[in-house]
């Protein structure tokens, strides 16, 4: 039990893996495209967000503790994770009924 | 209108209730108004110019521009409050000991305020710059014409207004012997949010690692999408799923501010016997 939870103290301390191809997600007429992503779980993820719109987007997420702006036009990383298992909703700050959902297997 | 009057609403909410706190901070402080007043302008010019020139700053850096640019001003906010802490605590007592002192507090008083207003500035600059940017791709998306985003807007900045009036008059409303206690606290407490904000920005860019990305999770207990929530995440840096690296520069900042306060509060006679000893060791 001891071992286990240092165990589980060392790895959070490590540098997590991070997973070998960026997942992608584009903002098009103020939908995600797509609107339900698939990720591994325990790696860290990049997630490359293009905004096609003509006004900035503001990725945000509260299950991931994440808010980025993506300015029209512009494609952006954001970087996830390591998640367990679940889903992992995300919105447009700026337009709330934009939304997606990362779903982590 | 309404989309307008929330997000306008939303945003200056979390900066209005910084500079309520530092207006009660700073009560009685001469002055105090034009140096606030000035931050808040500062923050609003640089708000329109980070959102015009907002592509080029996400850009940079491979992307990871904005991330480095944010935890940038945060870490200077932080240091700022700091700095203010640390003479608020050498001051208070000062002040209560001899009255002489009260012209040199008066001075650095000033310089003080001077650290407050760029913390004004950069709690402005943060949550103005999204207003800026949302507003602009509003009036370029042309829907409705400017007068009900610039009504939406102009009464959503009016009730954060209010809200950041409100916070002051609480504040103000304590005992004075008790005031700077409080004000000095969360003070201690909102630093410590920016420098947790700070390391989280800079987790969510890989430039730090996360330490896990979630160390717990209290949105059950208070969301972070509740105005409680957002409240609380503006003055003292709650945040219902907190990575690792977050509270590590919460914990630390918060430790590192209280130490410096303790030494500066320390009497000056301990102070002045330890240069009189560096002066003339064989006494």
């Amino acid at each position: 039990m001891r071992i286990s939870l240092l165990a589980a103290a060392l790895s959070c301390l490590a540098a997590p893996a991070l997973a070998d191809e960026p997942l992608h997600l584009t903002i098009k007429d103020h939908q995600f495209q797509p609107a339900r992503i698939e990720a591994p779980a325990g790696v860290k993820i990049k997630l490359l967000v293009k905004n096609e719109d003509a006004m900035a987007a503001e990725f945000e997420s509260f299950e991931m503790n994440r808010e980025k702006v993506v300015p029209a036009g512009q494609e952006v990383p954001v970087f996830l994770g390591p998640f367990d298992k679940g889903e992992y909703p995300f919105f447009d700050d700026f337009h709330q009924d934009t939304k997606g959902v990362l779903v982590v297997r | 209108m309404l989309a307008s009057l929330l997000i306008v609403f939303r945003e200056v909410f979390e900066a209005g209730l910084i500079v309520g706190l530092i207006l009660a901070a700073t009560e009685g402080v001469p002055r105090r108004g034009r140096w606030v007043a000035g931050g808040i302008l500062t923050g609003g010019l640089g708000a329109t110019l980070v959102a015009a020139f907002a592509a080029v700053i996400a850009g940079a850096l491979r992307g990871v521009g904005q991330e480095v640019f944010t935890a940038a001003i945060l870490i200077v906010a932080v240091a700022m409050l700091g700095w203010h802490s640390t003479w608020m605590a050498r001051h208070g007592r000062e002040m209560a000991r001899e009255m002489s002192a009260v012209g040199r507090a008066v001075k650095g008083g000033q310089r003080s305020l001077l650290a407050l207003a760029v913390v004004v500035a950069v709690a402005v600059l943060r949550e103005g710059s999204e207003v800026a940017l949302f507003l602009y791709g509003i009036a370029m998306s042309a829907h409705a014409g400017p007068v009900p985003m610039l009504t939406g807007g102009g009464i959503g900045l009016l009730l954060a207004a209010l809200v950041s009036l409100l916070l002051y008059r609480g504040l103000v409303a304590i005992p004075l012997k008790h005031l700077f206690t409080v004000t000095n606290g969360l003070i201690a407490l909102l630093a410590a949010g920016m420098a947790g904000q700070a390391a989280a920005v800079l987790a969510s860019a890989d430039i730090l690692p996360s330490w896990g990305d979630h160390l717990w999770n209290t949105s059950f207990l208070l969301a972070d999408d509740s105005w409680i929530g957002s409240a609380l995440h503006a003055l003292v840096g709650y945040s219902a799923r907190p990575s690792g690296v977050q509270v590590a520069a919460y914990a630390t900042t918060l430790v590192v501010l209280i130490l410096l306060a303790r030494y500066a509060a320390q009497p000056s006679p301990a102070r002045s016997v330890l240069a009189d000893d560096a002066v003339s060791p064989h006494r």
